[in-house]
């Protein structure tokens, strides 16, 4: 058992809400912002982050490359601009991997 | 001819045959592994998209009454009431073994017990619908936590599945019969070599044989001759 922290990053007004419950929040307008933020975050002790949406489209890349590793985990959520359906996407991209085809 | 280059020996047939039986034997084991890393995963991932429903829904609802309330306050104030929590989240993560993949467990700690600590700031200067936003935001948040659970166990099973798939097929396709087949070419080249050798011997001994029939022959003409010439079968 370690002790790990949690982080929200995307737009400030979608994430300003997780501040009240006491979360890491790191505003981040733009994939540009966003990117060496989340290395900064893998590399310290964050074991969740929560990432919008909207600014995964951007980052495909850097999905990739944390999906494999144990820490940190990077959990897609909407935006407040409505989902885009990208979480349900990769769940179905881990399906397809695992099996060949998507049989859910 | 084999698909990879053997020495016809039987040294080099032994040493295929052992292989070939760890082979074997380790493919059955992989395709256990495989087979039951396919049904952990297919339970967690069916989880793992009702509740990112669960949650995608109600982070929706969140954000709905989010953005209810930064209509009826500035965004000033509602920064300011939002800047300084009261509550803290400490995760702590453990590690579970699901048949040799390590998989996260997460369980978070609040620092405040009290439910009613979410709210950061004074009722007087914020709208109610803040304490709305908060509040829906605070009930989808357990789901949350469970759902990068499950999505992360998911993510780290598909790439599991997919090694042990790929090694699977490589013994079943390529490596096995690779194997069987360098072990049948060995064999026959073996049974070649013996019957040769065997031919060979049969050959050599005709061949002494005939010379010995010949010398027979020719002392047995050298003793009719020192005889006088006389007929043989005459007494």
């Amino acid at each position: 058992m370690s002790n790990n922290k949690i982080a929200v990053v995307g737009d400030r007004d979608s994430v300003l809400g997780f501040k009240a419950l006491g979360l890491a929040v790191f505003p981040a307008q733009t994939a540009g912002e966003a990117k060496p933020l989340l290395r900064q975050l893998a590399k310290e002790e964050y074991g969740i982050v929560y990432l919008t949406e909207q600014l995964a489209v951007q980052l495909p890349e850097e999905l990739q490359r944390y999906q494999d590793a144990l820490t940190p985990a990077i959990i897609l959520i909407p935006g407040k601009e409505g989902p885009l359906g990208l979480g349900m996407e990769q769940v179905k991209r881990c399906v397809e991997r695992a099996v060949g085809a998507d049989i859910l | 001819m084999p698909g990879i280059q053997v020495n016809p020996t039987r040294q080099e047939l032994t040493r295929l045959k052992h292989r070939l039986r760890t082979s074997v034997r380790g493919h059955k084991l992989l395709k256990d592994k495989r087979d039951e890393l396919m049904k952990q995963f297919m339970d967690t991932v069916r989880e793992n998209r009702a509740l990112r429903a669960k949650v995608e829904a109600g982070l929706m609802e969140a954000h709905g009454a989010f953005t209810v309330a930064a209509a009826l306050m500035s965004s000033e104030a509602m920064e300011q009431a939002l800047l300084y929590p009261k509550q803290a989240v400490e995760l702590e993560m453990g590690v579970e073994n699901i048949m040799s993949v390590n998989v996260p467990t997460y369980q978070f700690h609040t620092r405040n017990d009290d439910p009613g600590e979410i709210y950061p700031y004074g009722f007087a200067a914020t709208s109610g619908e803040l304490d709305t936003a908060v509040d829906a935001l605070a009930r989808v948040f357990q789901d949350m936590l469970k759902l990068a659970q499950m999505e992360k166990t998911a993510q780290l099973l598909s790439e599991e599945i997919q090694k042990t798939r790929r090694r699977v097929n490589a013994l079943e396709y390529v490596k096995i019969p690779q194997m069987e087949e360098a072990i049948q070419y060995i064999t026959m080249k073996l049974e070649e070599n013996e019957r040769a050798a065997t031919i060979r011997l049969m050959k050599v001994k005709d061949m002494l044989l005939e010379e010995a029939i010949r010398e027979k022959r020719a002392a047995d003409a050298r003793a009719v001759e020192s005889f006088g010439g006389e007929a043989p079968g005459q007494v």
